[in-house]
């Protein structure tokens, strides 16, 4: 679930753990004299396995199943990157927020829309790219009404000569590549229980995964494995209740104590409420060849307040580690148990190979929504590491003991209570937006929030002729005043490197490619290049909406490397843009709006790709 | 008439479901080019409402709301139009505040993106159980930790129902079903289950908004027994009733009084329509049991 909960918690302005790292980091865009001797340092690398060498196309949205979103292209690079132009564009016609990735499979790109998830195929080969085909699915009209945060698609993905891609009314579709043709199409989601799909689904070998989203519903969350050649669903996968529906058995070996036992996901929860209890999977997955093991995160509890569901709420806010071929979990942890502000944790995970005090260590690194940067042991999920890459007071760090957050209990909200300055808000220091990673330089690049929130008391709302009282949230600027930040974070030295201030949340996902520049989008519409090392500032183009896309890097039918991004301002933050909300309305997108009254003074709707290469 | 009025005409059915867009869609468009046409021979009253929501409203005209609208049309001399669209986050939004019509039948007068008129209604929430099993009428009742009790279940973005908030405030949450409070949209009468569950005692007792208790009970092939809910406001801030008023633009200031004096001139003709519909009333002090 997208949303803070009602008794979302605040905690006490103690942001000292923090703010420390952040007097040194946040000297802006540009601190050279914190530039480490990359040169210096042992390799951090993705397995090959899981980032096979650059072939110069894009196929998932995380570029590979270690999720490096990295390009091994060196065309464009620090010194030539100011001279970009426009290759082409592209109108996609959908006014909603596009935060898919474009995928290019031979000469052929492929966009999936926001809803109506409209795909369409361009032709690289011709000038100007040329549509090729287009395929419109016709998602039920009702999904709207059912989505909670704008009706986004985060991307689709491509496997043996078929794109498989998600709609909202939760369909997940496979359509032949070069004709456009469906081939199957297989409904898995309910839109009348609340169910919709707005992830990018991955395939790894014959298995197309999906999980849902709609925690605020009461929806039980999922993941499923579909055959990739007929849509049939081999195994789900719930995130919560008994262990014969989380797929659970002999092979689940967590590391920590608190995770193991029979049928946590009941008896952590009251009676029966796990069978509404959210824990859903609308985020990524990245998946391991040597080690066959796929990594998912899990979304908050739902829809209770959080005092009518004590205990850990297994397994909500963790992840898993699955057997792609039977949904078997492996180990489990969880980043936030019993949430109470909404930290979903299905951010992305970064899979890489270093040394780690000494040891070889085959590690996953998540930027958490709870505002943690974890690095984890993918072979056995022991926290090695979990440092705050933005202002944090919800909680006061993770005990590596015990591998359990401390929360802080001093902010807690309840009914009618006024708490104020709770950081990270409901977003998260960082949403779904994902990183990238270089082995280049050993840097992770986050896009992410600097966002905190005052929970002021109640207001009444109204629907389906039903009167309620909801927390009137109201969210706003972190320290410093700016609403977004952009982290080079140091894997291996667990601390920050640069920071580039952003006015708006940076909700756009990242690029880095091998020509050390790193790519993103504002939310104005600012579609930037900075230096992997530095972090300074090389070349923007402004495109016609605010970007909430994800940049990829990819290779030509001429040979020549080409950057592509959606603009098309929307989602969660955008919201007051792409759903035309009132600026007066400062809890409007669950109290979202209040930090955003004035994106509609700098941007408007309209989804367009924007194809870039040198001169 | 401008093709961006015909997409905001098509728009206003989207976020009904499939079957519903359909059967509707031709209505619809043949309704805005009539209302167009005769505009300068007729005053019309814009309506925007639920086409599938009982008591309240359907688009067979058969809810309350529906005809206290008719009550308030004919005093303004005016035509009734309707803009169907199902209420959900977003409604007032997407429909009243993007101009397709000038006024909603039901919303709470403490609702702030509104103005409202004056209150036509006042109800609370209620405890719904079996006539004939022993009454629960308080949060405070300690028969409430055994029992399976139903609430609904709010769906915007983690919010919970007054009643949620009141047990859990008790830390009586063990036998909690929640249904959603749009019910399964592509049934007839979406907000029915949950009254049903008492009748066919999958849940013992139901804690449910009053009007669409009074009226779902009412129709039950055994006998329910509807009492509101005590302590009426949770304290220190939890309100469990609710006065119900229409809603316009907050800039309708004349509409508003006009909707305001007609609501107080036929009050005895809608007090009948609420009486028939068994809505609980705490304003009148006929707090309905069927």
């Amino acid at each position: 679930m997208m949303s803070s909960h009602y008794a979302t918690i605040a905690r006490k302005t103690t942001l000292a753990v923090s703010v420390a790292i952040f007097a040194l980091a946040v000297l802006g865009a540009f601190s050279t004299g914190f530039f480490p001797a990359f040169a210096q340092q042992p390799a951090i690398k993705p397995p090959a396995a899981a980032a096979p060498p650059d072939d110069g196309q894009w196929t998932m949205p995380a570029k590979n199943y270690a999720s490096t979103r990295y390009s091994e292209l060196d065309e464009i690079n620090e010194g030539n990157v100011g001279k970009l132009q426009v290759a082409f564009t592209f109108s996609t016609g959908v006014n909603r927020g596009h935060e898919a990735a474009p995928l290019v499979v031979g000469n052929t790109m492929y966009i999936v829309t926001p809803y109506p998830n409209i795909l369409f195929a361009l032709d690289l080969t011709k000038p100007g790219a040329p549509m090729k085909w287009r395929y419109e699915p016709r998602p039920e009209p009702a999904s709207q009404g059912v989505a909670c945060c704008d009706l986004v698609n985060r991307g689709a993905a491509f496997a043996n000569g078929r794109i498989f891609f998600n709609t909202l009314d939760g369909h997940t579709i496979a359509v032949d590549a070069a004709s456009g043709q469906p081939v199957w199409n297989t409904k898995i989601g309910n839109i009348n229980i609340g169910e919709t799909i707005t992830m990018a689904p991955l395939v790894v070998k014959d298995k197309v995964l999906v999980g849902n989203s709609g925690g605020e519903l009461g929806v039980r969350g999922w993941v499923k494995a579909l055959d990739a050649n007929d849509g049939h669903v081999v195994w789900t996968a719930y995130g919560t209740g008994p262990d014969s529906d989380v797929l659970i058995g002999p092979e689940f070996k967590p590391f920590y104590d608190g995770d193991k036992g029979t049928d946590l996901g009941v008896a952590s929860w009251p009676p029966s409420a796990w069978q509404i209890g959210g824990g859903n999977m609308w985020g990524w997955i990245s998946y391991d060849p040597e080690l066959d093991l796929i990594y998912h995160g899990t979304g908050n509890p739902g829809p209770w307040n959080p005092d009518l569901r004590p205990g850990d709420n297994k397994w909500t806010a963790g992840i898993f580690a699955r057997n792609p071929d039977t949904g078997a979990a492996r180990w489990f942890y969880q980043w936030t148990p019993h949430d109470l502000h909404d930290y979903d944790g299905i951010n992305e995970q970064i899979l890489l190979d270093m040394q780690w005090k000494g040891e070889p260590r085959k590690v996953l690194v998540r930027p958490d929504r709870n505002g943690y940067l974890y690095v984890l042991d993918r072979t056995t999920g022991e926290v090695l590491s979990a440092k705050p890459f933005a202002p944090v007071n919800s909680s006061k760090g993770v005990d590596l003991e015990s591998g359990r957050l401390i929360e802080n209990p001093e902010k807690q909200t309840g009914t009618g209570k006024v708490v104020r300055d709770i950081c990270p808000a409901s977003p998260g220091a960082k949403d779904w937006q994902p990183s990238a990673f270089s082995p280049r330089t050993g840097l992770l690049y986050i896009p992410h929030n600097n966002l905190c929130m005052d929970s002021e008391g109640i207001e009444v709302n109204y629907i389906a002729g039903t009167p309620y009282v909801g927390m009137n949230v109201r969210m706003k600027a972190g320290p410093g005043g700016h609403r977004g930040e952009f982290t080079a974070w140091d894997i291996a030295n667990e601390k920050p490197v640069w920071k580039i201030d952003e006015n708006f949340p940076a909700w756009s996902g990242a690029l880095v490619t091998a020509g050390d520049v790193v790519f993103y989008g504002t939310m104005e519409g600012w579609f930037k290049a900075v230096s992997a090392k530095t972090g300074k500032l090389l070349w923007q183009f402004r495109t016609s909406s605010g970007i909430i896309g994800q940049p990829i890097a990819y290779r030509g039918p001429d040979g020549h490397e080409y950057v592509a991004i959606l603009s098309g301002v929307g989602g969660w933050s955008g919201a007051i843009v792409a759903g035309d909300l009132d600026p007066r309305d400062a809890t409007a997108a669950l109290g979202f709006v209040n930090a955003m009254k004035d994106l509609k003074d700098v941007t408007n709707t309209g989804g367009t790709l924007y194809v870039f290469r040198l001169p | 008439m401008s093709s961006g009025y015909l997409e905001k005409m098509a728009a206003s059915i989207r976020a009904m479901s499939a079957g519903f867009a359909r059967s509707l869609m031709a209505g619809a468009l043949v309704t805005a080019f009539v209302s167009v046409a005769t505009a300068a021979q007729a005053r019309e009253l814009r309506v925007c409402a639920d086409p599938n929501n009982l008591p309240f409203s359907n688009e067979r005209g058969e809810g309350f709301e529906n005809r206290i609208v008719d009550i308030v049309a004919k005093e303004l001399g005016a035509d009734v139009s309707y803009v169907w669209w199902a209420q959900r986050r977003g409604f007032v939004r997407n429909t009243l505040k993007a101009g397709l019509c000038d006024l909603i039948p039901g919303a709470p007068a403490a609702l702030e993106m509104l103005r409202t008129t004056v209150p036509y209604y006042r109800s609370s929430y209620v405890f719904v159980t079996r006539e004939g099993e022993p009454g629960i009428s308080s949060f405070d009742d300690p028969r409430l930790r055994d029992l399976k009790i139903g609430v609904q279940l709010i769906g915007d973005d983690g919010a919970n129902s007054p009643p949620v908030a009141a047990l859990a405030r008790r830390g009586i949450g063990a036998h909690l079903k929640g249904f959603p409070v749009y019910g399964d949209y592509s049934t007839p009468d979406p907000q029915s289950e949950i009254i049903e569950a008492v009748a066919s005692r999958d849940i013992d007792v139901a804690i449910v908004w009053g009007p669409l208790a009074g009226f779902f009970a009412s129709r039950q092939p055994v006998k329910l027994r509807v009492a509101p809910v005590s302590p009426l406001i949770d304290k220190p801030v939890v309100p469990m009733l609710y006065d119900i008023s229409m809603g316009v633009r907050r800039d309708e200031k004349a509409l508003s009084g006009e909707l305001d004096a007609a609501l107080k001139k036929h009050r005895q003709e809608i007090d009948a329509v609420l009486a028939e519909f068994h809505v609980p009333r705490l304003d009148t002090g006929n707090a309905a049991s069927p």
